[in-house]
């Protein structure tokens, strides 16, 4: 028997789905909302687009920024966003690249300024197609991978 | 263009076309004698966290010749960081003691992180592998001064292409004039495809050759010299035998013509041959020499001495 849902739908807050399996996890991350508040987190599901499978992610009680929902394209472009107010989608929304990024991703050269004297980490767009960010320390760029996420 | 008064000089990547062409003008203002005295009343402090006495020396010769004081440290174990200051520390409490901060530092984007937690400006000595923006500007001023122009001209680089920080800015600087740039190294050791890509996307003629004689059938203006350095090879037969073929002498500049002009960063070990020094066409000690009028130039344009 079918089961009649896979993931609990929500009355109010932010739906991220094709998140490329497994990068669920490091969403949140890149959102800073670990220990924050409830979320749902589906991984594995079939994806036409993805064929390693594609996660769904789903954060209750919180209407996501375009600030913040534009971050997750830092490593999963092709993700939707979804509002949900009163269990219906008020706003279906696409994201793109931020043209700077702070604090979440790390820079790769281990002789940069932010990894030996504790400058903040701020990243520039250089090309969108690439998704390559230039440090503005030490002025490396560098195409994003999801391994660039800083720890908390 | 933007007013260099209160102005940082950190990377050749913050300047337009148009603050390269007035450090130029005013460093040959500087150097013709027409300007004196700009900086007095001015201190600058020289905080050297790794060892450097070309650079240092001649940016406290600029200071002094402009009639500013100058004061720093030029061993990092002589500073409070030996002692567990935090370089946001010094930087800020350094700051209140002068109208300009100069700083060399072994981690790249450390001038940069200096220019954010002060108000004063602040001028690049060199920061690890990245920048060294005041070589590039007396680079860029010993070839106006040579050919009286910036632009239309066919510039060899050679040596370490990789690593050597020179060429990289160089090649920048170079690519907001109209010129075409051929680059001589070994395979292991060419220019960075990074730095290709960027002189693609501003559509800059520009070729890769490994051999130095192949240079003498392309007419060009300038050989700019950079060492290769012996660590970057796992083989000392392979970097003598690398270090051989990439050697300038008078046999080289007979090759290349005799208006070509060769250009060096300094210090150089053997990569140009002592017979090439006498030659009208060695101008890397004037290179060098003009370290002072353009750090001069540079440091009353911050200072707001010179406009």
């Amino acid at each position: 028997m079918a089961r009649a849902y896979k993931v609990y739908s929500i009355e109010n807050g932010t739906v991220i789905d094709h998140i490329p399996t497994p990068l669920a996890l490091k969403v949140i991350r890149i959102l800073g909302l670990e220990n924050e508040g409830i979320m749902t987190i589906g991984i594995g599901f079939n994806s036409e687009k993805h064929p390693r499978g594609k996660d769904i992610l789903k954060i209750e009680n919180r209407e996501l920024s375009h600030e913040e929902t534009n971050k997750i394209s830092l490593i999963a472009p092709d993700a939707t966003i979804n509002i949900i107010k009163n269990g219906e989608v008020v706003e279906k929304r696409l994201i793109t690249l931020p043209s700077e990024v702070r604090d979440i991703l790390s820079c790769p050269n281990p002789n940069c300024a932010t990894n030996q004297l504790g400058a903040r980490k701020h990243f520039l767009l250089e090309n969108k197609d690439t998704v390559t960010y230039r440090c503005v320390y030490c002025e490396r760029a560098t195409v994003i991978n999801p391994d660039m996420l800083a720890s908390k | 263009m933007a007013s260099f008064r209160g102005r940082s000089i950190v990377s050749i990547r913050d300047m337009s076309q148009d603050d390269l062409i007035k450090v130029v003008c005013t460093t040959e203002d500087v150097k013709r004698g027409d300007l004196t005295g700009f900086l007095n009343g001015k201190t600058v402090a020289t905080l050297f966290f790794e060892p450097s006495t070309r650079t240092r020396l001649s940016f406290e010769s600029a200071v002094l010749k402009s009639g500013g004081s100058v004061f720093g440290i030029a061993n990092p174990k002589a500073s409070s960081q030996s002692k567990g200051e935090s370089f946001a520390d010094s930087i800020r409490t350094v700051s209140g003691y002068c109208d300009v901060l100069v700083i060399r530092h072994p981690v790249e984007g450390a001038a940069r992180m200096a220019s954010e937690l002060t108000s004063i400006p602040v001028i690049n000595a060199g920061d690890g592998a990245n920048q060294h923006p005041t070589q590039t500007f007396l680079d860029l001023f010993t070839i106006k001064e040579s050919f009286g122009r910036l632009d239309n001209l066919k510039i060899g680089m050679m040596g370490d292409l990789k690593y050597g920080r020179t060429v990289h800015s160089l090649a920048n600087a170079l690519a907001m004039f109209s010129n075409e740039l051929v680059f001589i190294s070994p395979p292991s050791l060419q220019m960075p495809g990074h730095i290709l890509k960027e002189l693609d996307d501003g559509n800059i003629r520009y070729r890769n050759i490994a051999d130095l004689e192949e240079a003498g059938t392309l007419d060009l203006d300038i050989l700019y010299v950079t060492r290769i350095q012996k660590e970057r090879f796992g083989d000392p037969l392979e970097y003598k035998k690398v270090a051989g073929v990439y050697r300038v002498t008078q046999e080289t500049i007979d090759a290349l013509g005799k208006d070509i002009r060769v250009m060096h960063p300094l210090p150089r070990v053997d990569e140009i041959a002592e017979e090439v020094d006498t030659l009208p066409n060695a101008i890397y000690f004037t290179q060098a020499h003009n370290g002072i009028p353009t750090r001069q130039a540079l440091l009353g344009l911050v200072t707001g001495g010179l406009e």
